[in-house]
């Protein structure tokens, strides 16, 4: 195979159609038929972005995969400074400190984040010495996901956050114990039910689900399995209480808002739930094929807020319809499945790691912004990758790429 | 296993996305209509209403400018309230009651201050608007009537209320509607067909553009013109002589059937309903119930006939064959029509009359006598009343005459099964319903009905459906309108009853209607009519009534005039109808004296007597 073939096009001609559709609907979400020159201008900027971030990926072409792993750490610990220094230099914008200024550019170092937390999960499941299924080691591999996660939850930008804690699916599907996918999702069950149903049912429920297993364990003459059935129980009622604590009096009114609408429990669709009501109206009104290229009456009436970040979506769904929404979620289904498939063939832990947390990044992202443009999850500001306007978000899925694709490019080398 | 878990993890995202893509796009259509409502805005292009004219080409209502002072909340700096208030004639609370409630409705839209702000006062403002950031007019079009009489025929236009939209898909909120008279009937004409432009919305509710180019738009489609029958001089002149008296006057062209004037008085100016004072004027208008200004006597007053229902039952048995003009009967100031039942004349004693003289004498014996052989022909009372109702259909008496205005009564003409029912046994003959020989009993009749039959004998047996409308800008007016309508007797027959007519005015009860050089034939008619004062039966004054037409050939002009409680036809309807004649025929009126007696008179003290509370004569 020659040096040519054996560069990863597919990954590269994907990423490029996605920002290319994110430019185009970038336009549409800004345009104004009177003053072109602002639609106008946020392209540029987004060009810019667009163009730095092929150069960075041609760039760390030239750069050996070892280089990465070596210098894992640092750009870990540079990134943790990054971050920590957000708090001295920092500028805050809507409430949340998490951009750099210099000059006329803002830089979010959380972004860049998420690069290096990749790096140096996968540099230290890749290390020899490490096996997942010993505690030292998983909770070495939470704490590097645990510290930015801190971090840019208190800036605050709890939808970061998310990403970074959603590395723990790289550490299931690299072995972790089930325990904690299971306790995880049963928490999450538990925390639903909670808010849906109140503490006193859930404790019931859960009492009585202990009480019966506890007689179906002493039929069998199981009696070893009593006491962690009790823990658990107890764990759970714990939890639930917890839960609607936190709910009650450590969550702001918004927060609880947010959950309460999407739970059914709660309909404003002026206050609180406006965005989500009327960005499901903008995609809803796309129809099978959608209103035309800047013909759609939501975006050029900016009834969606954020429309240009965030709820890029609404644009494609309102302007492009179900079949534009349809090839958006292929592109994006596509990249991530061949990501993934590229990562089973590499031969060491650290290339395989890093592809995966580079599939997982993506993933949480997409996930969480269709599901909350569209409805399925609560208000979380976090952007659409590729699409969604914003440098540091762009040039960071750029870097992310460029390194994958190196290491896609020497797995056969 | 675990190598498996990110593709299924991905593919059970994409298909929970699909289906959730699916569900909101495809299958539900909820969010395309609140796209569309919350940001597509429909704005009206309204045509300009369409003018009214007279038959002479006198404009009549046309259209004027109104101004409504429009308000931005978001963009008011504080200004000099006392200074709007006074300009605007509203007190500092109503200002800011209505600058909350614009506020309340939209910071950013534009909602209405202050409505209908005339031309007057839109000059004072205008010059002061700098000073009012946040605020400007907006043009609005109202009617404009360049006549002082006719409210009765023209009608009005105004909101829509919850009724129209209900009914009606064509009209939105705000939205004017021909309500009443010619503006009604003709509503469609008049306000042509508006257009439609869609513009875009921003989440301000701002306007920022048309709405996918303005593909979608449409024109408007211009309103017509139309040409009213109405000769408003003589509509005019038919209201100056009906002054201070409670009446109506109906008058046609009978060789078309183009009402000439409506008059019903007392009237009220078109224009009061025009304006910010216009519910004011309207309550007033409606809350007077004893002189009824929004009733129309010449089209909605039912009435008993009286002697001009003569002439009719003279037709009837002319053809019904049991008279011939020359038969007589003799009258003694009256006669027994039964046992113990004497019907009174103001005939001499020993007076033989015969159709003519009957007729001109308006005598009872003689159409008692008249109407007892209509209804008793063949000895069959039932039958002769249900012949004798046929031909007073034919007529148009008893239903609705069909013409283009909105308001009516049908009259009542009772046929044999009304007094079956009111008789049981079937006990009754024309001896029992006399009454009806002269106009009395249970027969209504309203001026446009009277009217119409003065205008079908003077076209000797046929009538055109009598109407308002004598052209349309670029369009016909309906075929029904040019349709001759027969009626039941033949043509022969109306000789010897307009002879008859004729001899009213030469040598008969009304020859204070006679024109040198017209030959006027007529009929009057002296009406008696009760009302309930404090829930008791008591008869007032006589209605004074006279129907006409002229000349005798060729007739041009047909009329029927009431004067309610005037006495005897001869004291006002008649001369009346004698000037209006004059008027219309000669274009001048020379009987100056009789002129000026009509105009003058007065019957508010006649009127004054129903609401005294105080025992009263009548007939003085």
């Amino acid at each position: 195979m020659n040096k040519f073939a054996r560069f990863d096009w597919f990954s590269l001609f994907l990423y490029s159609v996605l920002v290319v559709i994110g430019l185009a609907n970038i336009y549409s979400a800004v345009y104004n038929a009177d003053d072109t020159s602002i639609a106008t201008s946020y392209m540029q900027k987004q060009l810019i972005s667009f163009g730095l971030g092929i150069a960075l990926i041609f760039i760390i072409q030239f750069f050996d995969t070892k280089f990465f792993e070596r210098y894992a750490s640092i750009f870990y610990m540079l990134s943790i400074v990054g971050l920590l220094g957000l708090w001295v230099l920092g500028t805050e914008v809507s409430g949340a400190r998490s951009w750099y200024t210099i000059g006329g550019f803002s830089l979010q170092p959380s972004e860049f984040a998420k690069v290096t937390v990749a790096l140096a999960l996968a540099k230290h499941l890749g290390d020899f010495s490490t096996r997942i299924t010993k505690m030292k080691d998983y909770l070495g591999a939470f704490l590097i996901m645990g510290i930015p996660a801190v971090l840019t939850l208190v800036q605050p930008d709890p939808g970061t956050a998310l990403v970074f804690l959603g590395f723990f699916l790289i550490l299931h599907a690299e072995g972790l114990p089930s325990f904690f996918l299971i306790a995880l999702v049963c928490l999450f069950v538990l925390f639903i039910l909670t808010l849906l149903l109140g503490v006193y049912w859930v404790t019931v429920a859960v009492i009585l689900l202990a009480i019966l297993y506890i007689a179906l364990l002493s039929k069998r003459k199981r009696k070893k399995a009593i006491v962690p059935t009790l823990l658990t129980a107890i764990v759970f009622c714990g939890f639930t209480y917890s839960v609607s604590y936190i709910f009650d009096s450590v969550f702001e009114q918004r927060h609880r808002d947010r959950f309460n609408i999407l739970l059914g429990k709660e309909v404003d669709t002026q206050g609180i739930g406006y965005n989500i009501n009327q960005s499901q109206i903008a995609i809803g009104s796309g129809r099978f094929s959608g209103k035309g290229y800047l013909e759609g009456t939501q975006t050029k009436g900016g009834f969606v807020p954020e429309q240009q970040t965030d709820y890029i979506f609404t644009t494609v769904g309102e302007e492009w319809g179900f079949v534009g929404s349809f090839v958006v979620l292929l592109l994006f289904t596509l990249l991530i499945l061949r990501i993934i498939r590229i990562a089973y063939k590499q031969k060491t832990t650290f290339t395989r790691v890093y592809c995966l947390g580079f599939a997982c990044a993506l993933f949480v992202h997409v996930s969480i912004n269709l599901g909350m443009v569209s409805g399925l999850v609560p208000t979380i500001g976090i952007p659409l990758p590729l699409m969604s306007y914003g440098g540091s978000s762009l040039l960071a899925f750029s870097i992310f790429l460029g390194i994958y694709l190196r290491i896609a490019y020497q797995r056969t080398a | 296993m675990r190598a498996r878990f990110f593709p299924i993890l991905i593919g059970f995202f994409a298909v929970i996305m699909l289906v959730r893509l699916f569900s909101l796009q495809i299958l539900s259509d909820e969010y395309d209509d609140l796209s569309l409502k919350n940001s597509v805005l429909k704005q009206y292009v309204y045509p300009e209403r369409g003018y009214m004219f007279d038959r002479n080409g006198k404009l009549l209502v046309s259209n004027q400018p109104m101004y409504d002072l429009m308000v931005v909340p978001k963009n008011v700096l504080p200004f000099d309230t006392l200074n709007l208030c006074e300009m605007l004639r509203i007190s500092k609370d109503e200002l800011s009651d209505r600058l909350t409630k614009a506020k309340r409705y939209s910071l950013r839209a534009p909602s209405v201050l202050l409505g209908q702000i005339s031309k007057q006062d839109y000059a004072a403002l205008q010059e002061k608007m700098w000073k009012f950031p946040g605020m400007y007019i907006q043009r609005k079009s109202v009617r404009a009537y360049q006549t002082e009489v006719a409210s009765n025929i023209l009608g009005y236009i105004s909101e829509v209320n919850y009724f129209d939209l209900e009914t009606n898909p064509y009209y939105i909120r705000g939205e004017l509607i021909g309500r009443q008279g010619i503006e009604k009937t003709y509503e469609k004409t008049l306000r042509g067909k508006k257009g439609v432009s869609y513009l875009q919305r921003d989440k301000f509710n701002r306007v920022i553009g048309p709405y996918k180019d303005g593909q979608l738009d449409t024109l408007p489609t211009p309103a017509q013109d139309i040409t009213l029958s109405i000769d408003i001089d003589l509509q005019e002149y038919g209201t100056r002589l009906l002054a201070n008296k409670r009446g109506g006057i109906l008058a046609l062209e009978p060789a078309t059937g183009e009402i000439l004037m409506s008059v019903s008085t007392p009237t009220y100016a078109p224009n009061l309903l025009v304006g910010r004072e216009r519910s004011t004027h309207f309550r007033e208008l409606k809350q007077d119930t004893l002189s009824r200004y929004l009733f129309d006597r010449s089209l909605q007053g039912q009435y008993a006939p009286g002697s001009p229902f003569k002439v009719l039952n003279a037709l009837v048995a002319l053809e019904e064959n049991v008279i011939r003009p020359s038969a007589t009967f003799m009258c003694f100031s009256g006669h027994y029509y039964a046992r113990n039942q004497f019907m009174a004349c103001m005939c001499k004693p020993g007076t033989v009359n015969n159709l003519n003289r009957g007729i001109y004498n308006s005598c009872n014996t003689y159409f008692s006598n008249v109407y007892r052989r209509i209804i008793d022909k063949n000895n069959n009372a039932a039958e002769g009343m249900n012949t004798w109702y046929k031909h007073l259909h034919s007529f148009g008496l008893g239903n609705y005459l069909g013409y283009d205005h909105p308001v009516g009564q049908p009259g009542y003409v009772p046929n044999a099964n009304f007094y079956n029912l009111w008789y049981p046994n079937q006990r009754w003959r024309g001896a029992t319903t006399v009454s009806n020989a002269i106009g009395q009993g249970e027969i209504l009749m309203t001026p446009i009905q009277l009217a119409n039959v003065a205008a079908t004998i003077a076209n000797r047996g046929f009538f055109y459906t009598p109407h308002f409308v004598k052209g349309i800008q670029s369009d016909n007016i309906e075929p029904k309108y040019t349709t001759k309508r027969y009626t039941s007797i033949s043509e022969e027959h109306f000789t010897p009853v307009v002879e008859g007519m004729a001899n009213v005015i030469k040598k008969g009860t009304a020859r204070i209607a006679g024109i040198p050089g017209i030959e006027v034939c007529g009929k009057t008619g002296t009406i008696e009519n009760f009302t309930k004062i404090n829930g008791v039966r008591t008869q007032l004054t006589d209605h004074s009534m006279f129907i006409a037409f002229a000349p005798k050939e060729n007739p041009k002009i047909a009329l029927a005039v009431i004067v309610e409680n005037g006495y005897w036809g001869g004291r006002w309807a008649a001369p009346i109808a004698s000037l209006i004649i004059e008027k219309y025929l000669t274009g001048e009126v020379k009987r100056t004296w009789l002129e000026k007696r009509m105009v003058e008179g007065s019957l508010i003290d006649e009127y004054a007597k129903v609401t005294s509370n105080k025992p009263f004569s009548i007939n003085e």
